[in-house]
């Protein structure tokens, strides 16, 4: 159920990404709606169905975008299973897991792509990538990881509320 | 007798002095005395009604501010109502812009067809330069065609479903586009980056280029018409160890507020890969 309601909500994420959040620059890196949400889901202790998720939401942005299509799958499903392992483990201080998880998966991801573009034939320096888009985007990642951190969990815990004992 | 004789004339006298006293009237002799007569009488008339519409405003104002706020609100709806048809009318107004521009530019190349499309939304990664527009396979957009403002050249379709296409736009790292220095007469390459910076290589050192330069379409490897605009040279880098030199492009069409764009439909790419040697 969990799963199927995640459609409409990652087609509008996806929606809000393509129009919106793709064209606010930092140099040449955007923020990714979509990583903070399931980043956010993710940390959420009560949350069900996270991988799923994950794997829709990858295979949405790789339908859209001329990436390879299995980079954002991919990168969409370590993130969250990295997400899921340190909710296990830092399950005290789900903020700065948020921040922690946002940094690494936004580097992670986006490297990721760089080296699908590099192998699929397309000229990309690391230099460039690493200063016009990796750290630019993971730093607007960041700034955006608290407002949607706190988005995302309001709205767990009202579909997930904690049962009573 | 003498009694009847004096009322008479008492009645006598009173009329002719109420006849003396209107004959003055009439003629204007008495206008002073009036004036003076009746100047306390209006001044007391005047404060009366003041103090009686006070009186009548005290008792019928609450009744008025309510139907004075309900008609304020009435009218804050309706200026609300307004500012967004007229919010509306120029967002029409420049789409209709837009349009109109890309007409003018479609009337001056007769021979291509096109299929105007509205940019809905960019490529979700960073590194990719790509834009989604409206307009797909069901309107007869097959992948490979040139896509052009009434600027210059944008790209051209990547990927098509039935509703919307991708695509490529120039200043992606990976386009590649055959050019032609309009000045030099000399063609050379054009190519994207990751910054949506577009550069010109393969320039012979021999040719004088300056910046400022025009830079159209060669039509060389069939991917795209001749003759489109592409941009014009800002800078040039030369260097005498290097085989070639390079120049920077500012591109015609401005890609970051892109709205629409003509699709040429009927230029179809040829496909050189069969012709090129094999490695």
């Amino acid at each position: 159920m969990v799963v199927l309601l995640s459609v409409p909500v990652l087609l509008g994420l996806l929606m809000l990404q393509t129009v919106v959040f793709r064209n606010v620059l930092l140099l040449s890196g955007t923020a990714d709606i979509v990583l903070l949400v399931l980043v956010a889901w993710a940390l959420h202790e009560r949350t069900r169905g996270v991988w799923q998720v994950a794997l829709i939401a990858g295979f949405m942005v790789g339908l859209v975008s001329a990436l390879p299509f299995y980079i954002p799958m991919v990168a969409y499903l370590l993130i969250v299973v990295a997400a899921r392992r340190l909710q296990a483990h830092i399950w005290q201080t789900p903020v700065l897991a948020m921040f922690f998880i946002t940094v690494v998966g936004s580097f992670g991801y986006n490297a990721l792509s760089l080296i699908a573009l590099q192998l699929s034939g397309t000229w990309l320096g690391w230099d460039e990538g690493l200063a016009q888009v990796i750290l630019p985007a993971a730093l607007l990642n960041l700034l955006l990881s608290l407002p949607v951190y706190a988005l995302v969990f309001d709205f767990a815990n009202w579909v997930f509320p904690v049962e009573a004992d | 007798m003498s009694s009847a004789f004096s009322r008479y004339l008492q009645a006598a006298v009173v009329l002719l002095v109420l006849v003396g006293v209107l004959a003055l009237a009439l003629s204007g002799y008495l206008n002073t005395v009036i004036k003076v007569a009746l100047d306390p009488l209006v001044g007391a008339q005047r404060w009366f009604s003041s103090r009686y519409m006070s009186f009548y405003e005290f008792l019928t104002v609450p009744r008025d501010v309510a139907t004075l706020r309900q008609r304020n609100q009435e009218l804050e709806g309706e200026i609300s109502r307004l500012q967004t048809r007229v919010i509306e009318l120029e967002q029409q107004l420049r789409e209709a812009q837009v349009l109109y521009a890309l007409l003018n530019f479609a009337r001056t190349r007769p021979e291509s067809t096109y299929i105007a499309a509205s940019v809905i939304g960019r490529d979700p990664s960073p590194f990719l330069q790509y834009v989604i527009i409206d307009h797909g396979s069901d309107d007869g957009l097959r992948r490979g065609m040139p896509v052009v403002t009434e600027q210059g050249l944008v790209g051209r379709v990547d990927a098509v479903i039935a509703g919307a296409a991708r695509v490529q736009l120039i200043s992606d790292a990976a386009s590649v586009v055959n050019v032609r220095l309009q000045s030099a007469q000399v063609d050379a390459v054009l190519s994207g980056s990751v910054t949506g910076d577009l550069t010109i290589e393969m320039i012979p050192q021999e040719v004088v280029i300056q910046p400022g330069d025009l830079v159209l379409t060669s039509g060389l490897g069939g991917s795209y018409p001749l003759d489109i605009v592409v941009g014009r040279v800002t800078s040039v880098r030369k260097f005498e160890t290097d085989l070639f030199q390079t120049a920077s492009v500012q591109p015609a069409v401005d890609f970051t507020s892109l709205r629409a764009v003509l699709v040429i439909v009927n230029f179809r790419p040829v496909d050189v890969a069969p012709l090129q040697p094999s490695r």
